[in-house]
């Protein structure tokens, strides 16, 4: 009996413990749950990944931006104006006035001159977004150069597209970090770089005040900025599971669930108080076809192979609402995007094909699958396709940086990936699948082409004379050619465009779904 | 590890004393070959594993000449045997790395994590301990009957339902349905900056600071979590316990006890289990050392910022500094609670004395 007592003892402790917690999150302080296990860096300098960029969007700015629903209305954000020199290589730009940074420091033109310049010295990861215009680390300070206190010149080393140059200075590496702060923190020349790594030097409507890896980042409201923020606080709470966060949303916990799959979403959706918002964005879905391969390096075979995914299959019952069919490499919204989808499941034609191919019975292969829900519901559905014609298709599935890493080496037959625009202009994509400078295995530069052993030199002359086109309707002709005919016979099967989609309380608003990674702003969302 | 103290019989002080410095030299060289092994194969595991490491650093887009350089900066072009060299010589100096993901000093992040899971792990060991023992001793002394019945069947499900499975039921009945619970995470939101470290452990700190409120919410947070590991370690712990206790109650000195009119209260706790305990002490030893390291599943379903999903994520991005620091820590821990049993055998069996 002394022992029952002793359960119920215990029993009733616990029970004691257990108290009611029904919360909800502050007025002025909106929490959303997201995988962010993503983010390394917090400086814009190193910034690559989808949540920190998401982050620095909303805390810093840039000299350029675009509007949300017309990416192609181009403005000045920290730039009042700019103007384009005769010989189409140098531009000046003016800053405009008034601008605070979160700091109290003022912004002129010597931040915005510093920004650029320590992101070219720095050399990280994004910086070949501006190495594109024939900077260096070394002749950096010669080229782009403060004239005045808000006025600045940006020389190239060719006339390149207007359109090419603003849309990568939308681009986070573009950002402007204020320089007084940064150089305060300066160690051994590293120009802030440890100290920016953790911390926050923006001028946008919020700034960074804590990361926690692998807990939360808080961002708070901005006093400086004009016009005035809405919301004082935002929270990011890192939880990895998609089901965990749908709870904490039903329960008021968090405002924002970012990572839901369709079931979760279709349950939510049924519920009082919540809203589902989405919107398109720049990532593509697609398979890469080694022409290492024997099979995969005949033209028939890739033709075939675009007619063996079902697709509006995959996109409504696998996908739900999470992506739309788009077959070319320059997803909607970019300038020259072809809308076109000519390919749909066709079993009898891609027979034929393969008939025309000398492979009429069918061959076997291999795919690299990473080991995520989507990824691998679509590697099923597209071996149950192939099959259909007699290609034996074997799922490898791993990890993600494991299938990388073999992708990245050519070591795959077929990989099934999503790659995204890393800025707004059609070159970005265009510069990796529709072209290759150098096929060898030891080769500088490794495009999606080259991953899978393209030799396009011709291809690669077209891309690379797009971005000297400075008439911009005959440059988007330009890409909309260079779509068709990697459609047509490149080695890439090109499926969907990835669509956003969070769920929020219902007294959320003004969220913005933008069309990049780094472009979904709260900067005036508020709840109510 | 145990290192049983017979090696002399009526010799002077001094004989005992270097016997005694002796068995602790041998722990400790065993306890350094043990982590240096362990960081070893860790080590070469790493380094023969299909992931580039460099790729957790620059990402997929990075040109060559910056993947080059960092690949650099982090050693890989050395030798394998030279790089482990050079982490060994690091940790000996106290210096055991930079995580690549978290941007942070390894022994910073482990800081961070560690004492988030040893929190949830020895509130669940207290917890399977505390159910656990009773349960498995009534299951023995009511052998055949409900109680035992019972008790094998919660373990059987303790056993065989998936972690994972049984953390998001928890949390759909508790604390979505219930709401008698607080949500997954350490703290609410609301409560996350009024505490200001100490140990790391929030229940400790905000008992340290006698902040009530941040109590009351941190054990809201920690209970279902707790529970459910306790609840593992209860399923394994009770059915042991029984079996330990069948085995003690078919001794002829019970039998004895019996004839000379003991209880049978004290029979069972003051005799049976007394003796039961001993081989119980390392079960409860090895269910906490696995609770330690192997909650990966229940922190993710909870948001639990703990060590377990620290090394997976490290693992699985090849952010080796961190894997073998997480590894190192783990190593020290099982050690620990090694020598732990080992001083708790002494303390029980006087035999080993």
């Amino acid at each position: 009996m002394k022992i029952v007592k002793a359960l119920l003892a215990a029993g009733a402790i616990l029970a004691l413990t257990l108290l009611p917690t029904r919360a909800v999150t502050p007025d002025d302080t909106l929490v959303m749950a997201s995988q962010i296990d993503d983010v390394i860096t917090l400086d814009p300098a190193e910034v690559f990944e989808f949540s920190a960029a998401e982050m620095v969007g909303n805390s810093y700015e840039r000299l350029i931006g675009y509007d949300l629903d017309d990416v192609s209305d181009i403005f000045g954000v920290v730039a009042e104006s700019w103007e384009v020199s005769e010989d189409g290589k140098t531009l000046t730009f003016t800053v405009r006035q008034g601008k605070t940074f979160a700091s109290g420091n003022e912004l002129t033109a010597e931040d915005v001159v510093f920004s650029l310049q320590r992101a070219l010295k720095l050399d990280l990861s994004p910086a070949f977004i501006l190495t594109q215009f024939g900077f260096t680390a070394d002749n950096v300070e010669e080229k782009i150069v403060q004239t005045g206190d808000y006025e600045f010149t940006f020389e190239m080393d060719q006339a390149y597209a207007p359109t090419f140059v603003l849309y990568c200075l939308t681009s986070t590496v573009a950002s402007v970090v204020d320089k007084d702060l940064v150089l305060e923190h300066e160690v051994d020349g590293d120009l802030g770089h440890e100290w920016l790594k953790r911390n926050h030097a923006g001028s946008g409507p919020f700034a960074i005040r804590q990361w926690r890896p692998n807990e939360a980042v808080v961002m708070e409201r901005n006093e400086h900025y004009e016009p005035e923020v809405p919301l004082a606080r935002v929270i990011y709470q890192h939880v990895p599971e998609s089901s965990t966060q749908r709870l904490m949303l039903e329960q008021g916990d968090i405002d924002i669930a970012r990572d839901l799959g369709p079931e979760e979403l279709q349950a939510l959706e049924q519920l009082d108080g919540i809203k589902i918002q989405s919107g398109v964005k720049g990532g593509l879905y697609y398979l890469g076809l080694n022409q290492k391969n024997e099979y995969l390096s005949k033209p028939e075979v890739r033709q075939a192979l675009k007619y063996l995914v079902d697709y509006d299959a995959i996109a409504d019952t696998i996908m739900e609402g999470l992506a739309e069919v788009h077959q070319s490499f320059l997803p909607t919204g970019l300038l020259g995007s072809v809308e076109d989808t000519p390919f749909s499941l066709d079993v009898e034609r891609a027979k034929e094909l393969l008939a025309e191919a000398g492979l009429a019975e069918g061959f076997s292969i291999t795919m690299d699958t990473r080991n995520t829900s989507d990824i691998t519901g679509m590697g099923e559905a597209i071996q149950q396709t192939f099959a259909q014609a007699g290609i034996d298709l074997q799922l490898i599935p791993g990890d993600g940086a494991q299938t990388l890493t073999k992708y990245r080496a050519r070591e795959h037959d077929i990989y099934i990936g999503r790659w995204g625009p890393d800025y707004q202009d059609p070159h970005t994509n265009a510069d990796t699948f529709a072209a290759n400078p150098d096929n060898s295995d030891d080769a500088a530069a490794k495009p999606l082409a080259w991953r899978n052993a393209w030799d396009i030199p011709e291809l690669t002359k077209k891309t690379q004379s797009a971005i000297l086109e400075t008439n911009t309707e005959e440059r988007a002709r330009v890409y909309e050619g260079l779509q068709r005919e990697v459609m047509d016979r490149g080695p890439f099967v090109i499926m969907f465009q990835e669509i956003e989609v969070m769920a929020m309380q219902d007294n959320v608003n003004n969220f913005i779904i933008g069309p990049s990674f780094d472009s979904n702003e709260f900067g005036e969302a508020s709840k109510d | 590890m145990s290192s049983v103290n017979s090696g002399y019989e009526g010799g002077g002080r001094t004989r005992a004393l270097f016997s005694g410095l002796g068995a602790i030299g041998r722990v400790l060289s065993m306890v350094a070959i043990t982590i240096l092994g362990l960081l070893a194969v860790t080590f070469f595991i790493s380094r023969v594993v299909p992931i580039d490491p460099v790729l957790a650093v620059v990402g997929d887009r990075a040109p060559p000449h910056v993947y080059e350089r960092v690949r650099e900066e982090m050693g890989l072009h050395l030798p394998v045997w030279q790089q482990f060299a050079i982490y060994v010589t690091n940790v000996l100096s106290g210096d055991l790395g930079t995580s690549v993901l978290t941007s942070r000093p390894v022994a910073q992040d482990i800081a961070r994590y560690f004492p988030a899971t040893l929190e949830l792990a020895t509130l669940g060991t207290l917890i399977g301990t505390v159910l656990g023992v009773p349960l498995g001793v009534l299951a023995a002394v009511r052998r055949g009957h409900f109680i035992d019945h019972l008790v094998r069947v919660v373990g059987l499900v303790g056993y065989s339902a998936p972690i994972f499975w049984l953390g998001l039921l928890g949390l759909l009945v508790f604390y979505a349905n219930l709401g008698w619970v607080g949500g997954p995470g350490r703290l609410d939101i609301s409560y996350e900056y009024m505490l200001t470290p100490v140990t790391g452990m929030v229940l400790v700190d905000a008992a340290l600071t006698g902040d009530w409120a941040v109590f009351r919410n941190a054990i809201s947070h920690i209970v279902l979590p707790a529970s459910l590991l306790g609840y593992f370690s209860l399923a394994y712990i009770s059915r042991m316990t029984r079996s330990f206790m069948l085995n003690e109650l078919s001794q002829e000195y019970i039998i004895t006890a019996r004839v000379k009119g003991v209880s049978e209260q004290r029979i069972i706790w003051g005799h049976a289990l007394r003796n039961a305990l001993v081989p119980l002490i390392t079960v409860i030893a090895l269910s906490y050392a696995h609770l330690l390291e192997g909650s990966v599943l229940t922190e993710t379903v909870f948001a639990w910022p703990g060590l377990g999903r620290y090394i997976t994520n490290s693992l699985q991005n090849a952010d080796m500094s961190a894997v073998l620091g997480g590894t190192l820590v783990i190593g020290v821990v099982f050690v620990a609670i090694n020598i732990l049993s080992d001083l708790l055998y002494r303390l029980f069996d006087p035999r080993t004395r």
